[in-house]
């Protein structure tokens, strides 16, 4: 039994078997867009990245965030302003909202990052609530009605976007590169810093690391990385609203990483791809989308913390009786 | 004849992965002073908190006065008479000197009264306003043993009363325990200081490794006393 | 009519008077609070979701039974505490070995799915409920009029926190709730049933919450998300104060309910976010907070 598992695993560890696996992903990806309605597809991507670039605080760094979505939201209202009432091409528009996250996020980690676990929480909500209500209040947010018909623009001037399949390439290739910067941040030796800090932080101050720093790093790449995610999806659906800012949306990022598996790469994948998929489907069920999620978060703290992806590791882990050394 | 209190058989203990206490036998009879004599990390600390059952990873066997200590819950355990005096003393920062004292509830008749308690530690009179912490150490200390006495129970564990105290202090706590013993109560005592405990006690145990290796008898002290020195390593 | 700084002073007494009845509620909701972090450890999220309870079953009683505000006053408290109960049972005692973030997402997701559950039975419209008649009409104070309902809660609420904060500092039950949250393994070692006593003080603080839901009842509208945008503030006036000090949470949840009425009498717009940007520069100045110990 544990040798036919050991052949199994090394089966998947075994590179061409990686690349065939990369490859059948690539294909389903290429081909999705013809058969399953492009725009949840696109939603399921920004999801991803954005649960992911929060997982790189939260999972990797060890930092709760309850106010990731005044990132995803805020550079949602400035890419969909800076595109529609100052028609900046889609680059620059998108930038635009990631600079503001980044900058937003510099903010945040610069007052937050000194205090501890659940002040640092409580910090980050309350701030991201101010962005909330200044997005309520400002004039260019429009409040309640959002800002609608938003131009998708032109990639480079030269890929018309308004083309929805043209757009879906376009998110995916971005939020492939975001995904694969994550990749590399988190096996750098920077991600072995922030593992080190997360799991023992007090020897990490007594090795002479600048934690504070370390973790303000991170901070900014999340929040960077939560507005580009947040930008795509506003020219996806051409409408930035209030619930893109709301405390509800910051709640549901750290269930979708939580629900994949905190510090695992492929955790934040699986968890935001079901928690979309589950919200699509709520949304025309007529059940309580906030209920709903709310009792899976429950239910998720009590039973299974380390994730559906956590979780599948551990288990083969123990059954072949060797430390899970690898983190991915 | 010997009225037995506490008997303890083969007990093991736990925190978490690391086993502590190895199967451990002793027994103390009714009015002793016994003492845990033993190195550091021999085991005992973990035995008086197996004991009030803080430490709630164990296995083998507690009776005292017929009660099966192991499936006594923890807040159950005081009222049984057992008193606890802890390592590092448990005084609160929170509370006063005066909270300190009351704080914990009375669990038999015939404990002691205030104004008794001011006769034995005088130290402590007049203070009831200061912050426990901001006692001295021995002064904590006293406060330690006085808040155990109040409550009537007769059945004291003291873990290192004179653990960094000047030598007076110590005298002090000496002449406290010889009164406690003369009003019957019944002691165990874990010490490092072997003169201070071989002044006080009735039997010696000593610990090594989570184990009861020996034990001698306080009359016969003389002749063995190279012999704890050796156990202790001094 | 007499001004101050160019503001009436009447209208400047009016605003002052709606901040203290704000600053009530989040000295009482910030009060419980921090007594649930000294004894569990737990940051309760879900602390506005149950002051959102606390005024639904106000209205319902009301409304489906009619059961008048004297009697919620008594049973609505009654019914969140008991609730707070089982949830401690039930679920946050089996947190407290694991990190407390764990804790806090917890009450989170109570909080969400309470909130969506009352959105899906009752909508999200905001529901009126009548001032008590014996509390209707108002002081005329010469210089400015008074709904003598508003005297009511400000009263009311300034009392409670009181009692508790007396209760806390000054009887022996309160030494045993300071005592158990400094070391509850001694505690226990003393007699005292310390988990009893934790699901207890959980149950109260989570009941005050309910009371102070019933203060609102009839001043707010109740509606389901009347306790997420109110518990969020609250986390400022925490994270301002710090979780150490219970005088220090009542004192910070008032004075920042009075700064947030002077706002709005001189800058309106900026109302919602002043607690924040508080937040914000005692976090700069002062990064443990006002009456700060660092958890």
């Amino acid at each position: 039994m544990t040798t036919l598992l050991h052949k199994t695993l090394s089966f998947a560890n075994n590179r061409a078997v990686r690349w065939l696996a990369l490859l059948v992903l690539a294909t389903a990806l290429l081909v999705a867009p013809f058969t399953v309605y492009p725009l949840f597809l696109m939603n399921v991507f920004c999801f991803v990245l954005f649960a992911s670039a929060l997982n790189l605080v939260l999972g990797y760094a060890g930092l709760l965030s309850l106010g990731h979505a005044a990132f995803f939201g805020g550079a949602a209202y400035v890419t969909a302003h800076t595109a529609k009432a100052w028609d900046w091409p889609f680059e620059i528009a998108v930038l635009a909202g990631m600079c503001f996250a980044a900058i937003l996020g510099l903010f945040m980690g610069l007052i937050g990052i000194k205090r501890y676990g659940i002040y640092f929480a409580m910090i980050t909500l309350a701030l991201a609530q101010m962005i909330y209500f200044l997005a309520v209040q400002m004039p260019f947010t429009n409040g309640e009605d959002g800002i609608q018909a938003i131009p998708r623009g032109t990639l480079l001037g030269l890929i018309d976007l308004s083309d929805i399949r043209a757009m879906y390439f376009v998110v995916l290739g971005f939020v492939i590169l975001g995904m694969l910067l994550i990749w590399r941040c988190i096996h750098s030796p920077f991600g072995h810093i922030l593992a080190a800090i997360r799991e023992n932080e007090p020897r990490a101050v007594s090795l002479g690391l600048d934690v504070a720093r370390y973790k303000l790093i991170a901070f900014v790449l999340s929040a960077t990385l939560s507005g580009l995610a947040g930008s795509l999806k506003v020219l996806s659906f051409q409408l930035a609203a209030l619930n893109n800012v709301s405390w509800h949306l910051s709640g549901e990022v750290v269930l979708m990483t939580l629900i994949g598996g905190l510090g695992t790469f492929v955790g934040p994948i699986i968890g935001s791809t079901f928690v979309v998929a589950l919200e699509h489907f709520l949304a025309t069920s007529g059940l309580p989308v906030s209920l709903v999620i709310g009792i899976i978060f429950m239910a998720c703290v009590m039973l299974f913390r380390r994730g559906v992806w956590g979780e599948t590791k551990a288990r083969i882990a123990a059954m072949i009786e060797k430390p899970d050394s690898d983190r991915h | 004849m010997t009225d037995l209190r506490l008997d303890v058989e083969d007990l093991h203990s736990w925190y978490g992965e690391s086993h502590i206490l190895h199967g451990a036998s002793f027994h103390v009879n009714r009015g002793e002073v016994v003492t845990l004599l033993g190195r550091n990390g021999a085991g005992k600390t973990t035995m008086m908190r197996a004991l009030m059952g803080v430490v709630r990873q164990r296995k083998g066997k507690i009776i005292l006065d017929g009660n099966d200590l192991l499936s006594t819950p923890p807040h159950r355990v005081a009222k049984l008479g057992l008193g606890y005096v802890p390592e590092e003393r448990g005084i609160f920062s929170s509370l006063n000197v005066a909270e300190n004292l009351v704080l914990p509830p009375v669990v038999k008749p015939g404990g002691m009264s205030i104004s008794d308690i001011y006769k034995l530690f005088p130290n402590l009179k007049g203070r009831d306003g200061t912050i426990g912490t901001r006692l001295s150490g021995g002064e904590q200390q006293m406060l330690a043993i006085a808040r155990i006495l109040r409550t009537g129970a007769d059945f004291i564990l003291l873990d290192e009363p004179t653990e960094g105290l000047a030598p007076v202090i110590v005298d002090d706590i000496a002449h406290a325990l010889k009164t406690l013993k003369s009003m019957g109560l019944t002691i165990i005592l874990v010490e490092q200081n072997t003169r201070f405990a071989t002044g006080c006690a009735d039997r010696h145990y000593v610990m090594e490794q989570g184990r009861i290796v020996d034990e001698f008898s306080n009359d016969m002290l003389d002749a063995d006393m190279s012999k704890i020195d050796a156990y202790l390593g001094v | 009519m007499p001004e101050l700084f160019g503001v009436p002073v009447v209208v400047l007494l009016g605003q002052i008077m709606l901040g203290l009845i704000n600053g009530s509620f989040y000295a009482v909701l910030s009060l419980g609070l921090a007594i649930i972090f000294g004894m569990l450890n737990v940051i309760n999220f879900a602390h506005g979701a149950l002051y959102m309870m606390g005024a639904f079953i106000t209205w319902i009683l009301l409304s489906t039974v009619g059961i008048n505000y004297w009697a919620a006053l008594i049973v609505a408290p009654l019914v969140v505490g008991l609730f707070g109960v089982v949830v401690e049972r039930l679920a946050l005692r089996h947190l407290y070995k694991v990190d407390h973030l764990y804790s806090l997402l917890f009450t989170f997701g109570l909080a969400l799915a309470l909130e969506g559950l009352f959105r899906y039975i009752y909508g999200s419209a905001g529901k009126p409920y009548p001032v008590p008649e014996q509390l209707t009409g108002v002081f005329k104070l010469g210089f400015m009029i008074l709904p003598i309902y508003r005297a009511w809660v400000i009263i009311a609420a300034l009392l409670v926190c009181l009692l508790v904060w007396l209760v806390i500092e000054k009887t022996r039950l309160g030494a045993w709730l300071r005592a158990a949250t400094e070391n509850p393994s001694l505690v226990t070692a003393f007699g005292i049933n310390v988990p009893l006593m934790v699901t207890l003080t959980y149950g109260f603080c989570v009941g005050l919450a309910g009371f102070a839901g019933v203060l609102a009842a009839p001043i707010y509208q109740v509606s389901p998300g009347m306790g997420s945008s109110l518990i969020i503030v609250v986390f400022a006036v925490v994270v301002i104060g710090g979780l150490g000090s219970v005088g220090g949470s009542i004192l910070t949840g008032l004075s920042l309910g009075v700064i947030e009425g002077l706002t709005k009498t001189f800058y309106p717009s900026a109302s919602t976010i002043v607690i924040f940007v508080v937040m914000a520069i005692v976090l700069i100045i002062r990064p443990a907070g006002l009456f700060g110990r660092e958890a």
